[in-house]
């Protein structure tokens, strides 16, 4: 714990205190509809800050880029716009939601900071395409570790703990990390790539246990282009296999992951699996629950697990909620904003839901 | 008497080898080592390669030599400055106390390279991820046991822990681990016969006398495994053992396995006080280690006249070429006052 502790003082980084703009990402308001819109409230209404959320904002070309669609010269454009649309609002502090934007925004302006040719020829490629001027940002930090940053005055905010309710032993926690968070960059997260402390920071402080398990570091399964292409699939859902089997034996309670990727493939892989191989990874067949960090704190911070989108998981969270003992009303699930029924999903073979 | 002094900086076995060849010669010899034991790493041995001799006669000669009259020994003070005024050395130390010598020998040794730099490897996070040296000091112990007090059946030693590796910014090779390692892959098979040793190498470097035959030795005699590849990550298993990770470049395979132990083969950094006192006194060298005036001749002078070096603060050397280095300094140092007026 000592040398881990070591590696967390090494790896911290400067994180700004207010005054963000955010960059919603393509992927997780599909995937984990709730969750973006959970940050944003719980910056403004638990934590008082200021934070724009800017409807034209756009790509950042992060798939394509490393699907080699994209090429980095385009990359370097389009985030340049949207570092353009941050000035235009009269900040400086850069929260792209993805953690795919986060390493592509850091990986562009360490690109601009050793090769300043590349700056040059970027300002006028946006110029030439938009008319646009753009300065690079003072601070670029992703959503997660904002939340990171404020865990211990959310803390005191919740209503709710990472504990069993019925044993009031700490709840296990699996963390998983992007691979785009701190393994492009490792000066870029908080505690380095090896040992993250970024997701058990916040598990630890809010009452739960880390579980390190051996496939700890292993790619959740997404690895851009062993899903993107079709043919390859057959890997992406190999290596998430790898990594439930790996957890298996410490009995998590559930997954968290700061990564629009890693939440969706670990959360829908373990359906794909059970219908597949009729195997799940918990002992009463209804798999592991995979959260976003949003959704955990907004879970803790007692709000609706509705309206913060616990019931588009793959996975049913509502084991969960129970243990930690939250309440909720299993008759809202399905009810949408406009207060409609949408109607509940089909049920799958094997995965008890 | 030659009525010149010299001062010997490091109790090491370049210093103490060196001391005694001056001492022979009528010189007058104040050798300081920070430590309150003289001996330097092979403290910590119990064999030495290639031979396997018992480390502990090689301390007692070593030790023996320190008697001899002309040796003035003062151990558990550390050197802090080191400068020239005129043709005299000036040691200062850090319990206050200054010497003043005609010539002085810089022998301050190497450092074992910090494992928890290699933040994968996970030393210092998982009980049974350790290093060579303090696997030498369990065989020393006479047992060789896991943190929870089990006979390893199987061990992995992993060979350029900090050498040959550009992300610690060490490009260059220990020289001694590959050998080490085949040395104490040997030693647990003598104790353990029935368990697996597997030692994962860049390539094996066979460079001394009888290595080539004990690497040969220890696959058909002991059956101690050899891949290569280097080891991408260590994790702790349920039951406390290390998965590793790796890939078996011969076999084009990716590799995992799980083993009761893992021993990171440390390599050699220079030592902090090598650092400090070249810098001192502008001695050039690459990563922290002291340079010689010449590659191919004057290995053991250096730009400043009257300060030579000697052993591992120069770079890795086994200790049978410390030993042969220390003399050669000491050779040079005697013609430097021969001619010194």
């Amino acid at each position: 714990m000592e040398i881990k502790k070591q590696y967390w003082n090494e790896y911290q980084k400067e994180i700004a205190q207010d005054d963000y703009f955010y960059e919603r990402s393509c992927i997780r308001q599909t995937f984990f509809p709730g969750s973006e819109a959970t940050f944003l409230k719980i910056l403004r209404d638990e934590l008082g800050k200021k934070i724009v959320d800017d409807p034209r904002i756009h790509t950042c070309t992060g798939i394509g880029y490393h699907s080699d669609i994209v090429p980095f010269d385009t990359t370097m454009a389009i985030c340049a716009r949207l570092f353009s649309l941050m000035n235009g609002a009269g900040l400086k502090n850069y929260v792209p939601s993805c953690v795919t934007s986060f390493g592509i925004f850091n990986e562009v302006v360490e690109t601009w900071k050793h090769f300043p040719e590349e700056l040059e020829k970027t300002r006028e490629n946006l110029r030439k395409a938009t008319g646009r001027e753009f300065e690079i940002p003072d601070n670029i930090a992703h959503p997660s570790d904002i939340i990171y940053n404020f865990r211990k005055e959310l803390s005191r905010k919740m209503k709710y703990r990472l504990v069993n309710r019925e044993t009031g032993k700490p709840l296990k926690v699996v963390e998983h990390i992007g691979c785009h968070y701190s393994k492009i960059f490792s000066k870029s997260s908080i505690g380095g790539s090896e040992f993250p402390h970024v997701l058990v920071g916040m598990i630890e402080e809010w009452g739960g246990e880390v579980v390190d398990y051996p496939e700890r570091r292993h790619c959740c399964g997404f690895g851009f282009r062993n899903y993107l292409v079709m043919a390859n699939r057959g890997y992406s859902i190999a290596n998430s296999k790898k990594k439930f089997e790996s957890m298996k034996p410490y009995k998590p309670d559930f997954i968290v992951s700061n990564c629009p990727g890693c939440t969706m493939f670990m959360d829908r892989w373990q359906y794909t699996i059970a219908e597949m191989e009729g195997i799940t990874y918990d002992e009463y067949g209804k798999g592991i629950p995979v959260l976003t960090y949003e959704e955990m704190t907004g879970m803790l911070l007692g709000y609706n697990p509705w309206d913060i989108g616990m019931q588009v998981h793959q996975v049913q969270t509502e084991q969960l909620l129970d243990k930690i003992g939250i309440e909720y009303d299993p008759h809202d699930k399905y009810i949408g904003v406009s207060g409609k029924n949408l109607g509940v999903p089909e049920k799958p073979k094997n995965l008890v839901v | 008497m030659s009525g010149k002094n010299i001062i010997i900086i490091g109790g090491g076995p370049a210093g103490l080898e060196a001391a005694y060849h001056l001492a022979l010669h009528d010189y007058s010899v104040t050798l300081i080592e920070k430590e309150t034991e003289t001996g330097g790493h092979i403290r910590k041995d119990l064999k030495l390669f290639p031979d396997f001799t018992d480390a502990s006669e090689v301390r007692k000669e070593l030790s023996d030599k320190m008697m001899h009259p002309n040796i003035d020994l003062k151990t558990g003070i550390c050197v802090t400055e080191l400068f020239q005024e005129g043709l005299k050395w000036v040691v200062k130390c850090d319990n206050g106390s200054s010497f003043i010598s005609d010539a002085v020998l810089l022998a301050t040794g190497f450092e074992t390279f910090d494992a928890t730099r290699k933040e994968e490897l996970g030393y210092g996070i998982y009980d049974n991820v350790i290093t060579s040296v303090e696997f030498e000091g369990k065989l020393k112990e006479g047992k060789i046991l896991t943190s929870s007090g089990r006979v390893p059946q199987r061990i992995a030693f992993l060979n350029c822990v900090g050498s040959r590796d550009e992300k610690v910014g060490n490009l260059y090779c220990s020289r001694v681990c590959c050998i080490n390692g085949v040395k104490l892959a040997i030693s647990f098979k003598e104790m353990v016969p029935d368990a697996e040793a597997y030692c994962f190498y860049i390539d094996m470097r066979m460079t001394g006398q009888h290595y080539e035959e004990l690497y040969r030795t220890s696959q058909e005699k002991y059956g101690v495994t050899y891949i290569r590849g280097r080891i991408s990550e260590a994790a702790a298993t349920f039951d406390n053992r290390i998965q590793l990770k790796s890939e078996d470049t011969l076999a084009c395979l990716p590799l995992k396995m799980a083993v009761d132990m893992l021993v990171l083969m440390v390599g050699m950094e220079a030592s902090k006080s090598t650092r400090i006192l070249s810098a001192q006194n502008g001695i050039p060298g690459e990563y922290g280690f002291a340079a010689g005036s010449g590659i191919n001749f004057r290995d053991n002078l250096t730009i400043k006249a009257g300060l030579f070096l000697a052993g591992t603060c120069k770079r890795p050397l086994s200790f049978q070429e410390t030993i042969a280095d220390a003399g050669a300094a000491a050779v040079q140092m005697m013609d430097y006052l021969k001619d010194e007026k």
